[in-house]
């Protein structure tokens, strides 16, 4: 059952290289943090695979704040985005 | 090694990545940023929230399994809210959609 995980895990690598030419050569700022927003999800399943394979349950917590990390800088990356500022204060 | 839990988390896992190859293949291939957003924001959530039940299956009853449920279902809510996000902004900002016989943006 490992290798499945190992397997899993080698795949997500392969796609994350892949969506990094978008994230890197996107057209516009906007693809760019669409394909950060995808980096950022592939890396948690990533971090789930990699925890059954070195046997660490502890990974899972990792994932879970990368998750909620990710999630933040898409929503603040946006804001920016659109009003060119964060905090009006 | 072939106990019918395994298979099943085998299946799972199998169908989550095979989704997630399905949604970087759209985010290269799709014309414009909104068909790509289609791509990823979909494939992404399907394909992690079927990973993450394949490993809850392959862990069976335990802690880390509340764990993984709850990743599972933040990411459910977290990944569409995230792609709106980005989506009204690029919007409101101008960016047009892309239309049928226009060259790749």
């Amino acid at each position: 059952m490992i290798d499945v995980f190992l397997a899993l895990g080698l795949l997500i690598a392969a796609t994350i290289l892949l969506s990094l030419y978008r994230a890197v050569l996107g057209p516009g700022v906007f693809n760019q943090v669409a394909a950060v927003n995808v980096i950022g999800t592939k890396v948690i399943v990533l971090l789930v695979a990699v925890g059954y394979i070195f046997d660490r349950p502890m990974f899972v917590d990792i994932s879970l704040l990368y998750a909620i990390l990710n999630f933040i800088a898409t929503l603040v990356m946006s804001k920016y985005l659109e009003r060119g500022e964060i905090c009006s204060a | 090694m072939f106990s019918i839990i395994n298979i099943i988390a085998t299946i799972l896992i199998a169908g989550g990545a095979f989704f997630m190859v399905t949604g970087v293949l759209g985010l290269l291939r799709f014309p414009d940023f909104y068909t790509r957003l289609h791509a990823t924001g979909k494939c992404d959530t399907l394909g992690e929230v079927l990973v993450i039940v394949g490993c809850m299956v392959y862990q069976g009853w335990s802690f880390i399994t509340i764990k993984l449920f709850f990743l599972m279902f933040f990411i459910f809510l977290a990944n569409p809210v995230g792609t709106h996000a980005i989506m009204k902004a690029a919007y409101l900002t101008g960016l047009k959609p892309w239309k049928k016989g226009e060259e790749r943006r």
